[in-house]
């Protein structure tokens, strides 16, 4: 396992910290200090608030190594409501089924997950329903 | 009694040099539950009376630092500050993820307290949470510090079929302890008694704890509890009228109610805080996750007297007085109750297999 890539992720992995591109604005996610809105240099830190909606997903029944103990799991394309779209694992769907335009917020959770009693826990950001939605 | 009789039952008192109270508070419960007549079903042929009705249990993806980082960012949203200003992370818990690596620089660094600031994990039993906010209030009524963040959260494990199995929940509670003029509840003072009873321990490579079956409850639990609650009265000068609400630690829904009736509470004062039949024991969470359900409806000038216990053994009673910063507060994040709504019923095999009692090689 790649240790020092998970140390140097874990900021934008464990809040959802990005980037605001200073000459127009644009909220970047993933972080990559050039704003694909205009091309100028975007280096400031944004913490993004979480909220957004399903723009799309996908059931994954057949999990990479390391995500068997979590399958079935949904995988879903989520719109932030600053702009960017990134794919993340929904969680706490309970009984609820995955629907477009549902509204979510992010969480952070187990990526990986704990059975192997060895190694690193890794944690990150996943999306669930939004819990005043479900209330 | 004598003036230096009461001198001294004043000095039993943690009293801060300077007043510090709870600038913000967030509590955080799992969505799924486990109804304790699965339990019965399984085990009992679904014979003998229930402790609770239901128990919270994780998500495969939740564990007390993923739960704690959910607790403290609706901390930080009621108390409106810069996580940056934060000088202690401090997490009680008897589930830490790690047996060797603080769940509190976890947590410190998704909620953005890093890198200025303590980060340490309590062990006390179910009492690390309130010890962790004693040392809070410590930290900050000598001025050393102007924030710190106290959590008391817990995944309780009870062996299959085991009489804890019924009740072990999970949740918890943040706090943020800062200087009293801030306070949406000042803490007025502190008292803890603790002694070396083995009522319920877990050995280093143990998977579930033991407990002493009847040690339990008289020597252990009513006697701290009571100890505590007995010498708190008697110190503030006050009484059961005094308080609107009292609060305390919840292995069971007869415990606290007994606990409260012996100290001379009426049922209604320790209705809003008793949630044990709903979500279950929380261990480091239980008596402060009540303390949030109470914030999240308590009026200014309203009086609380909270008492935690933890095995092995030891209770930590404090006193604390709702202000009038406490307006609007309980809407700036999910409520207690809320938490609580946002419910999915499971069954057992579903919990064995969140619960991580299925192997998978
Ligand atoms: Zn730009």
């Amino acid at each position: 396992m790649d240790i020092p890539r998970h140390w140097r992720l874990k900021k934008q992995r464990y809040a959802l910290v990005g980037e605001v591109c200073e000459h127009c604005d644009a909220k970047l996610f993933p972080p990559r200090d050039i704003c694909p809105e205009c091309g100028e240099e975007a280096k400031t830190l944004f913490q993004f608030s979480g909220k957004g909606e399903v723009y799309s997903y996908t059931a994954v029944y057949e999990a990479p190594e390391g995500y068997a103990e979590q399958a079935p799991y949904t995988l879903a394309m989520v719109k932030l409501d600053e702009g960017p779209l990134i794919t993340a694992q929904l969680t706490d769907l309970g009984a609820q089924k995955p629907a477009i335009g549902m509204p979510v917020e992010m969480v952070t959770r187990l990526l990986r997950s704990a059975t192997d009693e060895r190694g690193m826990l890794i944690y990150g950001y996943k999306f669930r329903p939004a819990v005043a939605q479900v209330a | 009694m004598t003036e230096n009789d009461h001198d001294h039952e004043h000095a039993r008192l943690l009293k801060t040099e300077h007043p510090v109270g709870i600038v913000g508070y967030g509590a955080y419960v799992p969505r799924y539950r486990l109804p304790a007549r699965e339990v019965a079903r399984i085990w009992t042929n679904g014979t003998g009376g229930l402790p609770i009705e239901e128990k919270s249990v994780p998500g495969l993806d939740e564990d007390v630092a993923t739960m704690s980082i959910e607790a403290a960012r609706n901390a930080l949203a009621r108390a409106q500050i810069n996580p940056s200003d934060l000088r202690a992370v401090w997490v009680g818990s008897e589930s830490h993820p790690y047996a060797v690596k603080p769940t509190s620089t976890i947590v410190a660094e998704a909620i953005g307290a890093v890198p200025s600031t303590q980060a340490a994990d309590w062990e006390f039993a179910c009492k690390a949470g309130t010890e962790a906010m004693v040392a809070a209030m410590g930290f900050v009524g000598s001025q050393m510090a102007r924030y710190a963040l106290a959590i008391g959260m817990d995944t309780a494990q009870g062996r299959p079929g085991d009489a804890l199995e019924y009740t072990a929940g999970a949740g918890g509670a943040a706090f943020i302890i800062g200087p009293g003029d801030d306070s949406l509840a000042e803490i007025e003072s502190s008292y803890s008694f603790v002694t070396d009873t083995p009522d319920f321990w877990r050995r280093q490579y143990a998977i579930y704890p033991e407990h002493g079956q009847r040690f339990t409850g008289e020597p252990a639990y009513f006697k701290h509890i009571t100890s505590a609650g007995e010498a708190m009265f008697e110190a503030t000068n006050t009484k059961p009228e005094d308080y609107a609400y009292a609060v305390f630690h919840q292995p069971n829904t007869k415990f606290p109610q007994r606990a409260g009736q012996m100290l001379g509470f009426k049922p209604e004062q320790i209705a809003t805080g008793l949630l044990v039949p709903r979500i279950g024991n929380t261990y480091s969470g239980a008596a402060i996750i009540g303390l949030t359900a109470i914030l999240d409806v308590a009026k200014p000038g309203e009086r609380i007297m909270m008492v935690s216990f933890g095995s092995g053994a030891g209770s930590d009673a404090m006193v604390l007085r709702v202000t009038d910063k406490i307006a609007g507060k309980p809407q700036l994040a999910t409520t207690t109750e809320e938490y609580i709504a946002r419910r999915t019923e499971i069954d057992y095999a579903e919990y064995v297999r969140m619960r991580g009692k299925l192997t998978m090689k």
